[in-house]
């Protein structure tokens, strides 16, 4: 007789358990996520770490701790730029930043940091526009590994090309050469860009609320969730955010399938930069 | 699959897209059923013109995908520069800043796989002009989950390698013309 239900794919089904099993024993929630994306890279794991299936693996991943970060390393993706879409940074420094020139002190929160570029961009601009005295920034991330690369601060040589035509294309005001030095194959970022700076773990689907702030940039991070976590996930911004405090989201990320939209207006809606509403 | 069956449309196309997407996605009619969702290879740092070039030549709805939007029937879909495009179980459209797969970003193999799975036998998956292999891998995908595998004819491609990487991989897709493609896929969803 001819199936009419639709049954779940045994691969499916071993996802999901395993899924569940980075939830029960290491608190790693990644249950909501988009799982198209996150099934394409588990895949990717399972070959090249050499499990045959995703149960194997996931045995692997219950007993074994030493599992987690390489696990995670697929789960999360680090692919990230400096002054990345440079029309969004320059909507920051022309439009935002003079909002934020009122306020004698600021609170900014980058979400999602990965390897630090959209944290390092940010302090930069804020240099350049004055405002980085006054600021006390935090990036947070659940990657260890992209948090200790963010706070080493270095790169690869070879993407300072695209990095320094960004930067001049946001309306940059020195020369990105003024805040790094080069060695061997790499460029370090100067530490006196980390002063204010707070670099910690935070989930956006399992942490709470730590400080008001008055600007939230959270880029390419809610594309990786699906919508109960992009729910999540908003409802903390709207919450961490003062009265008019800004939010901006990646190029293609939207408020509007959200239950949250209500709660924030369109400030610079070409470049997704939304503005909470007054309570 | 006979016409009741299908359920979407999947397009991969790169170098000579433009004229061959202008010769299919035109002659879709008012009110055509299903949804079409097109990978083209665009450079990164630039806006695409893709959407609002087809918007002004198609008679059906043209969009670039926004995260998370849900399918609409009888639209189609481009993905933006510089993202995979990808389709969850749910049937919405899912956007990923992944690695490039074969050097592309979108990837069509990457929204073609994606696809196969969420649509299994229902989903058509069209390959055109192209001047490297993507695609030929999500166009397998697409044949083993019971989908319609179709390619543009490598002779009359601006670029044949694409159709013909996709013929390599699925030995059992129809190859046709491009005018042929739009008279067949008329018959799916006109
Ligand atoms: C594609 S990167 C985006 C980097 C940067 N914001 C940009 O736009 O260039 C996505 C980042 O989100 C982080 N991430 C994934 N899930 C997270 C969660 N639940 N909470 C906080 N960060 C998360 C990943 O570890 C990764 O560093």
């Amino acid at each position: 007789m001819k199936e009419t239900v639709a049954i779940e794919k045994i691969e499916d089904i071993e996802i999901r358990l395993l899924l569940e099993a980075l939830y029960s024993r290491y608190h790693y929630d990644f249950r909501n996520y988009a799982m198209a994306s996150i099934k394409r890279r588990l895949k990717q794991g399972r070959d090249q770490l050499g499990f045959a299936s995703f149960s194997a693996l996931q045995e692997s991943l219950l007993h074994d701790a030493a599992m987690l970060p390489r696990i995670l390393g697929y789960l999360t993706v680090q692919v990230s730029e400096m002054f990345r879409d440079p029309t969004y940074f320059r909507a920051i420094r022309e439009k935002v930043v003079p909002h934020l020139r009122t306020y004698p002190s600021l609170k900014v929160w980058v979400a999602g940091c990965s390897g630090g570029e959209e944290l390092y961009s940010l302090v930069i601009l804020f240099r350049e526009e004055g405002l980085e005295e006054r600021t006390l920034f935090y990036a947070t991330d659940i990657n260890q590994d992209a948090l200790r690369s963010a706070e080493a601060g270095v790169f690869a040589i070879d993407r300072v090309p695209l990095f320094t035509e960004n930067h001049r294309n946001s309306g940059g005001k020195s020369s990105l050469s003024d805040y790094y030095h080069a060695a061997y194959g790499k460029v370090s970022f100067d530490k006196t860009l980390r002063r204010n700076v707070v670099f910690s773990d935070h989930s956006l689907v399992t942490d709470a609320v730590f400080a008001e702030m008055q600007l939230i940039s959270c880029r390419n991070v809610l594309i990786y969730f699906d919508r109960s976590f992009q729910d999540r996930a908003l409802g903390l911004f709207k919450d961490s955010l003062s009265r008019s405090g800004f939010l901006g989201l990646g190029a293609k990320e939207s408020l509007r399938f959200s239950q949250h939209a209500g709660a924030f207006k369109d400030f610079i809606r070409e470049e997704k930069i939304y503005q909470r509403r007054g309570a | 699959m006979n016409s009741r069956q299908a359920e979407a449309v999947v397009i991969g196309a790169s170098a000579g897209a433009l004229e061959a997407l202008s010769v299919i996605l035109p002659a879709l009619p008012v009110g055509f059923s299903l949804p079409v969702i097109v990978v083209v290879h665009v450079p990164p740092n630039k806006r695409s013109m893709l959407t609002e070039l087809f918007q002004a030549k198609c008679q059906v709805p043209v969009r670039e995908v926004e995260d998370k939007e849900p399918i609409s029937a009888g639209t189609v879909f481009f993905a933006p520069p510089d993202y995979h495009l990808l389709i969850e179980v749910d049937k919405s459209l899912a956007l990923s800043s992944d690695e490039a797969v074969l050097f592309s970003r979108p990837s069509i193999d990457v929204l073609f796989e994606s696809a196969a799975d969420t649509y299994g036998s229902a989903l058509i998956g069209i390959i055109l002009t192209g001047a490297n292999q993507d695609g030929a891998r999500g166009l397998k995908a697409i044949v083993e989950a019971g989908g319609l595998a179709l390619v543009q004819s490598p002779a009359g491609a601006f670029a044949s390698t694409m159709p013909e990487a996709a013929i390599a991989a699925c030995p059992s897709a129809q190859v046709m013309s491009l005018d042929a493609l739009a008279a067949c896929l008329k018959k799916f969803g006109g």
